[in-house]
């Protein structure tokens, strides 16, 4: 079975090749290539990868817990010197994780795009340019090393610009895909420093390695000495993560990436790509569990972005703004869960957000695609009439955003505020604040999700005229695909059903291979605080919990479960109590949804009025892009145009190019002088040099 | 009695008469007639070296020059004639093409 594990992200690729060659053969004639092909080609490919990784994961789940990794070497990419990097693939239970909503959401938003792009002239460059993501999201989730990691990284980057430019003679679409490129390259940046320093870290304590388990092992070995490492590794490559992941702050690329086709919205901005940075943090949790001040950088950031994002969410009127602000949110709960150690619930979450925000995203498609192109909610409402089957899915993908009981969201959103109310980050009150404030945001996620309900789906009708002649429910390529997902959005949380529910937490006990050891010492290192001997004793704790590593997690799963009701500070009826709270607040947010947009559809306007100002300050998001323009971009151009292209480029670049052909042609002038042209001139220069080599001769 | 410092002698009047024919003349015949008295100059030396040291290496040597002063004389003549066609004329002054 291992050595099937290449035809998982090659497979797409094939796809890409082929559908990418029948777009350039039919580039230049009037008719593209025949839909069918393109969609039985750019679907199949994925289809593949998802049957074979189920097929991988059913052999995985036969197999020991201890054993439960899965290698396959292609071939040696770098050798050079002391740096010996492979393309090789690794999958264990977080990649398994990965891997799986990858291509089954993958696999679905592909069967979807038939009908949404269905007569668009770009439709075989459309599926070659998803196919193509498709491998570089299953390149990063399943590379072996940190390089790798980082070639699926930019594939992804480099899909993300080519889909939301995908119509590239609107400019306003072709800016935006330039913006998140370039956002995403600061990230990038730092990403790429952040692998450079664990490098040389792994050069002066051994060898120098960059595969994920020898990194693993070796920082197993030396935990004292990767303290230091991991907190600046650690920031530098969540600095990474906050370009591609959409966190304060380099969020501002992804609203803009909402320009992009629909389905691309649901994959890449919401359900696969932008989840990578929670993936890389709980891939590298050995790392990152030794440095409580990465982890709280990590946990704080994610926190301030769930709540700062979901204030913006709730003035936007473009439904899909509404779900890009909410992406960026849930993604600042996935952080604030791994930064608080719990990476199992952070990619928990991660899971279950696929699903209901895919659901999400795609049920918004089909509004869009019935209203030919309308995106503004407020001319909308009363839908629910005409599209019965969108208007279910997304309500029920609504309901699991809001974290209502029994739905996917609110498993996995609750044991995020639950690990992050009793997580030992210093200081004392960080985890209380930490949890109050995604508490609130919590509560503002239901009322914008339920805000967009309303005004999509029910009270009054306020469509244009051209939009109410062409309402219609979409076709059953592009329902099913709802089905299916808020399927997925009502059963993925039974999989992580904590034990104060009398659940066993499958997931987490899955996971708890991978990341288990992490979790572990995460609580040892955050809980020694200060005291010298603590930290000692917390390192030794870390030493023993990853070198044993994989022996050790069969029962750090049950030991954490344990600690969870325990040892962590928390009872089962506190975690109750926050449990119920948590609830009311997601139900209290419907309830003023519905208070503002149903029953009293002027009190929206009458508050937006009463408090202008605050109300432009969140409707302009905060104007962030304008001072970022006014601070980042502006001085920008001031330095390429004024100093890089008018001082350096004209006249050092440009002085030093011409300054080589002045000087040719001066050396030419004065040369030139002795051309006459005249043989007989030549022939006394030839006597002059025979005579003077006879001279030198003789004398 | 004549010794080889004589055949020498000669042999260095001759191949100067031929350097100054060919800095000096224009006609470009004159100057090719001249190239042939600087190679037979040559020749001279090493038939008279062949002689001073009683070995045939030298006649060799100045057959070979024969036989490259005749190429050296048709291809020359036959440039010429081509010249001459071309711009009326065979004077080097004239023929300044290399400058312009």
């Amino acid at each position: 079975m291992e050595s099937y594990l290449w035809i998982i992200p090659f497979s797409p690729l094939i796809g890409a090749a082929i559908n990418g060659a029948l777009a350039i053969l039919y580039s230049h004639k009037e008719k593209g290539p025949r839909e069918e092909i393109i969609s039985f080609i750019g679907c199949a490919a994925p289809l593949a990868s998802f049957v074979i990784a189920l097929m991988i994961f059913i052999r995985m789940i036969g197999m020991d817990e201890a054993d439960r990794i899965l290698e396959q070497t292609l071939f040696p990419w770098i050798w050079s010197g002391a740096l010996n990097i492979e393309v090789a693939f690794f999958v264990d239970a977080l990649s398994m994780v990965m891997v799986l909503v990858v291509t089954c959401v993958g696999t679905i938003i592909h069967f979807y795009s038939i009908g949404y792009m269905a007569k668009d002239r770009g439709f075989a460059r459309y599926f070659s340019y998803l196919n193509l993501f498709m491998f570089a999201m299953l390149t990063l989730v399943m590379g072996k090393n940190l390089p790798l990691l980082f070639v699926g990284w930019e594939g992804v980057g480099l899909c993300s610009y080519l889909l939301i430019g995908f119509w590239y003679s609107d400019i306003y679409k072709a800016a935006a895909g330039k913006k998140a490129f370039i956002v995403n390259r600061i990230g990038d940046f730092a990403f790429l420093l952040g692998i450079f320093v664990v490098y040389v870290a792994t050069l002066e304590h051994g060898a120098g390695t960059l595969d994920f388990p020898a990194l693993s092992g070796l920082v197993a070995a030396h935990p004292e000495a990767f303290r230091g490492v991991a907190t600046a590794a650690g920031i530098l490559l969540f600095i990474g993560a906050c370009g591609k992941s959409a966190q304060i702050p380099l969020y501002v690329w992804l609203p803009d990436a909402m320009a992009g086709p629909t389905p691309v919205s649901a994959l890449i901005h919401a359900a696969t790509m932008v989840t990578a940075g929670v993936y890389m943090i709980a891939r590298l949790s050995f790392l990152y569990a030794l440095s409580p001040l990465a982890m709280g950088v990590v946990a704080t950031v994610g926190a301030l972005t769930a709540l700062y994002a979901a204030t913006i969410g709730i003035c936007q009127r473009d439904i899909k703004k509404v779900l890009a602000y909410s992406t960026i949110s849930q993604l600042g709960y996935m952080f604030m869960a791994v930064g608080v150690g719990a990476f199992s619930a952070g990619i928990f979450h991660l899971m279950t957000h696929a699903f209901f925000k895919a659901c999400l995203f795609l049920g918004a498609g089909s509004v869009i695609h019935a209203l030919r192109g309308e995106q503004d909610m407020f001319n909308m409402g009363g839908l629910s009439k005409y599209m019965k089957l969108t208007a279910l899915t997304f309500l029920i993908a609504s309901f699991a955003i809001a974290g209502v009981p029994p739905l996917a969201g609110f498993f996995s959103k609750d044991e995020i505020l639950w690990s992050t109310f009793t997580s030992s980050l210093s200081p004392g009150w960080l985890p209380m604040v930490l949890w109050v404030v995604t508490f609130i945001a919590a509560g503002i996620t239901a009322f914008y999700v339920f805000r967009a309900v309303f005004l999509t789906f029910y009270g009054k009708k306020r469509l244009t005229a051209e939009a109410e002649a062409h309402v219609h429910e979409s076709p059953s390529v592009m329902t099913v695909p709802l089905i299916l997902l808020a399927i997925g959005s009502i059963t993925a949380g039974f999989l992580g059903v904590p034990q104060v529910l009398g659940g066993s937490n499958a997931f987490h006990h899955f996971l708890s291979p991978a990341v288990g050891a992490a979790e572990h010492v995460t609580h040892a290192v955050q809980g020694a605080g200060d005291s010298v001997q603590a930290i000692g004793a917390a390192a030794h704790a870390a030493k023993e919990a990853a070198a044993g590593g994989v022996q050790l997690s069969s029962y750090t799963g049950e030991v954490l479960s344990e600690a969870g009701g325990g040892s962590h500070g928390g009872s089962h009826g506190l975690e109750i109590l926050l449990m119920v709270l948590s609830v009311l607040i997601g139900i209290a947010g419907i309830l003023v949804a519905q208070a503002m947009y149903i029953r009293n559809p002027t009190l929206p306007e009458s508050i937006s009025r009463r408090a202008r100002g605050l109300y432009n300050l969140v409707y302009g998001k905060y104007f962030v892009d304008e001072a970022y323009r006014e601070t980042l971009v502006k001085p920008g151009y001031f330095l390429s145009e004024k100093v890089f292209f008018k001082v350096i480029d004209v006249w050092i670049i440009d002085g030093i190019v011409n300054g080589f052909g002045v000087m040719a042609r001066g050396f030419g002038t004065v040369l030139r002088l002795l051309q006459t042209g005249v043989v007989r001139t030549y022939a006394l220069f030839i006597l002059l040099g025979i005579l003077y080599l006879i001279y030198r001769m003789v004398g | 009695m004549i010794t080889l410092d004589h055949y020498l002698y000669l042999s260095a009047i001759l191949f100067f008469i031929g350097v100054f024919g060919v800095l000096f003349r224009r006609n470009l015949i004159v100057i090719l007639m001249s190239i042939e008295l600087m190679l037979n100059a040559v020749n001279l030396s090493f038939i008279a070296f062949s002689r001073y040291t009683a070995s045939m290496d030298g006649h060799v040597f100045a057959f070979f020059v024969m036989a490259v002063a005749a190429a050296e004389a048709g291809i020359g003549l036959a440039i010429l004639v081509m010249l001459f066609r071309n711009r009326r004329t065979v004077q080097a002054d004239d023929l300044t093409l290399m400058r312009d």
